[in-house]
């Protein structure tokens, strides 16, 4: 997994709630057999004007103007303030790998839906749960000055603004620990496996019909 | 009621009372720390490993059944390859193509490519690792939701994973089940287990009798109207009552399957004599005395009376009526005798933003009547409403009627081979067809549009899937989530109406 100590970079917002994973990446490019490759496709209903498929040349689709990630100031952004429940909806892990792939590194939101925010710590994307005034305030402040820039530090677990305010977030110890090392949670898994193997021995005993 | 009060507050004050003076009552505290909520037993039981004795420590999960499908696998065998692993436990696995399979003729198979190889990825990695798989020509294909409890592969205290977030069908059977994403998926291929924290716990209790025409569907559209999409969220939910005891394991898995769409991971009912029936004499269950065996254990998988949750919600069935969601979020619901809200009543900025958004993306104007809403076309399918039981209610409204001359298209997808064929030997097919449904094979279709199956921009359409989002049966495609019943009575009268005046 890719590591992740701190960032420092340019923040858009995403002034909706509930956006779905359908909408960060629409079903038709879940066909790929490939990891890599999605950002080119994130948001894409709201950020082309033509229907996409996959195996399009994105150069040649026709942009969406009004759509904020393609407002020249918010070009290159890494952070993502957004509003609630973002991700909710399906299971797909093409979500985080297309807003990681297109070059996010945080997420920042008042809340997560559960299955994508598990998935962001699997691949190294760090979402950030902070107070809805605070995200409010965030986001008044990005749309008000250009080249907003925001300073992650998953050491000391803070957001600092461009005018030094420091805002303080929760992470599980562990999900930290795995982030900022950069490891694998099979390899970690697995230094278990006798632990997993004396507890399915156990099962197996007791609930023989589940290992039929 | 007095005594759950009481240990009530003594949860909210657990520690303090722990080392307190004031305590004198000890065997009272030693049986309130004794009863447990279903899913306290459900998870205690898979714990391999915790990180801490701390509630919300992070433990290493043991997982009895991995369902996998084409889309959210292709990059974790890819993985498991790479880092040269093989899967820890082959036969927990059951695999199935499902999302990407065509519902009309697949003597020639599935033409875009891309979707092609998708599912010969499936079955490549199946072939080489010995995972059982359901192929396409297989008549145990479809739905991978649907194909679990009707092999009796879903069985009573499990833990059951599938990297598909609606894997919360499974828990109508007593189960711990939920969805994962990609990593793991791999992760439960290669360790058996998965690392993760517990949820809080939240029960919903639906007490009283559903009126005439009222479905599961509607009982989870009800309640995700009174929660919200996020109202789950950090919970795993626990339905009871009597409504819920009365369903049937159909009804159940609608339930659960809605359970995400309230944004918790996982959905659950407590095991009785309903579930061990519908167990009984499927190919994956255990038979005889092995099946007495685990029955004696599986009714124990209920919620200890008195067991405290971090949230109860009440509804009564009575109040409940059939349900239309009219937004892009499941949330936007009323009733068939509601109209579409308006949003300069909105008094929260966001909502009301929201609320613009929706109704702009939707096509419809405020203050409209549910029931003055035309439709194009009608899906009747998915992992929420595909079952036997689905099938039978739609076809009891269509019976000797037709679709109306404005629905463009009525489909319905059974949610598997066997389903497909239990309505044929009932007739169920030929009411479909002669009110001028197409009958299709079985998949996912047009709940995701990942098939050809799909609405055209700014076409309207009932469906009895789980996602109203923008784009999700096709981009500028807009749906109405409602019951198997209500998207028949729609299909008939060309408009939504109410399912309840339909027989009379």
């Amino acid at each position: 997994m890719k590591k992740f100590e701190h960032c420092r970079g340019l923040a858009v917002p995403l002034d909706r709630a509930n956006v779905d994973t359908d909408a960060i990446i629409p079903k038709q490019f879940l066909k790929s057999i490939k990891r890599s490759g999605f950002g080119q496709n994130l948001f894409d209903e709201w950020r082309y004007l033509d229907r996409g498929e996959p195996g399009m040349d994105v150069s040649q689709r026709k942009i969406n103007p009004d759509f904020i990630l393609n407002q020249l100031r918010y070009q290159g952004a890494q952070i993502l303030i957004t509003r609630d429940n973002f991700g909710c909806g399906s299971s797909r892990e093409h979500a985080p790998w297309a807003l990681q792939d297109y070059g996010f590194q945080v997420i920042i939101a008042p809340s997560f839906a559960d299955i994508f925010f598990n998935n962001c710590f699997k691949i190294g994307l760090l979402p950030i749960v902070l107070d809805s005034n605070i995200v409010n305030k965030l986001i008044d402040e990005v749309v008000a000055t250009n080249s907003y820039c925001l300073f992650v530090d998953l050491a000391t677990q803070t957001v600092t603004t461009p005018g030094n305010e420091t805002y303080n977030f929760d992470i599980d110890p562990f999900r930290k620990y795995c982030l900022i090392n950069g490891l694998d949670e099979i390899g970690l898994t697995l230094q278990h496996a006798d632990e997993i193997k004396q507890f399915e021995e156990k099962r197996r005993k007791e609930q023989p019909w589940l290992f039929a | 009621m007095l005594l759950t009060i009481w240990l009530y507050l003594l949860r909210l004050n657990d520690n303090l009372l722990l080392n307190s003076a004031l305590w004198d009552n000890e065997l009272v505290l030693l049986e309130y720390r004794k009863m447990k909520t279903l899913y306290d037993k459900l998870w205690e039981s898979h714990v391999v490993h915790a990180e801490s004795d701390k509630p919300d420590s992070m433990v290493i999960l043991y997982i009895d059944r991995h369902l996998v499908h084409e889309v959210t696998s292709p990059q974790a065998f890819e993985g498991l390859k790479l880092a040269r692993r093989k899967p820890w436990r082959v036969n927990s696995i059951l695999a199935v193509a499902d999302h990407n399979v065509p519902t009309t003729d697949r003597s020639r198979g599935i033409k875009d490519p891309t979707s092609r190889l998708q599912v010969e990825t499936l079955d490549q990695n199946c072939e080489e690792l010995g995972i059982t798989e359901f192929r396409m020509s297989d008549q145990r294909q479809g739905i991978v939701h649907v194909i679990g409890p009707e092999q009796g592969a879903t069985l009573p205290g499990m833990t059951v994973v599938c990297g598909d977030s609606h894997t919360s069908t499974h828990g109508a059977f007593g189960c711990l089940a939920f969805g994962i994403g990609t990593s793991e998926v791999e992760h439960v291929l290669a360790t058996q287990c998965l690392l993760t924290k517990k949820s809080k716990s939240m029960q919903i209790l639906v007490e009283g009798k559903l009126g005439y025409g009222v479905t599961a569907k509607d009982i989870a559209l009800a309640i995700i109207g009174e929660i919200g999409t996020a109202g789950g969220t950090g919970y795993a939910i626990e339905f009871a009552g009597s409504a819920i005891r009365a369903l049937s394991m159909e009804g159940r898995m609608t339930l659960c399957n809605m359970a995400i769409e309230a944004g918790a991971r996982a959905g659950m009912i407590a095991v009785d004599e309903t579930t061990i029936e519908y167990i009984k004499g499927r190919p994956f269950a255990p038979k005889g005395a092995m099946l007495e065996q685990a029955a004696s254990y599986w009714r124990t998988l209920k919620s200890d009376e008195g067991a405290i949750f971090d949230r109860v919600v009440k509804l009564e069935a009575e109040q409940i009526k059939p349900q239309v969601t009219w937004g892009t979020s499941p949330e936007m619901v009323t009733s068939i005798e509601g109209r579409v809200p308006d949003p300069a009543l909105i008094v929260d900025p966001i909502k009301r933003h929201d609320t613009e958004n929706a109704l702009k993306y939707m096509g419809l104007l405020p203050n409209t009547p549910v029931r003055e809403i035309l439709l194009d076309k009608i899906f009747i399918g998915s992992c929420t409403n595909s079952r036997i039981e689905d099938l039978r209610e739609a076809a009891m409204i269509l019976k000797g009627k037709h679709i109306a001359p404005n629905i463009k298209l009525a489909l319905v997808v059974p949610g598997s081979g066997l389903v497909k064929s239990q309505a044929e030997q009932e007739g169920i097919d030929r009411i479909f067809r002669e009110a001028g449904f197409e009958w299709r094979e079985p998949g996912c279709s047009m709940c995701l549009a990942m098939n050809d199956d799909r609405l055209m921009p700014g076409e309207r359409c009932a469906s009895t899937s789980n996602r109203n989002f923008e784009g999700r049966q096709g981009p500028g495609g807009r749906t109405h989530l409602v019951s198997p019943a209500m998207a028949a009575a729609a299909a008939v009268a060309g408009h939504f109406v109410d399912v309840r005046t339909m027989n009379e």
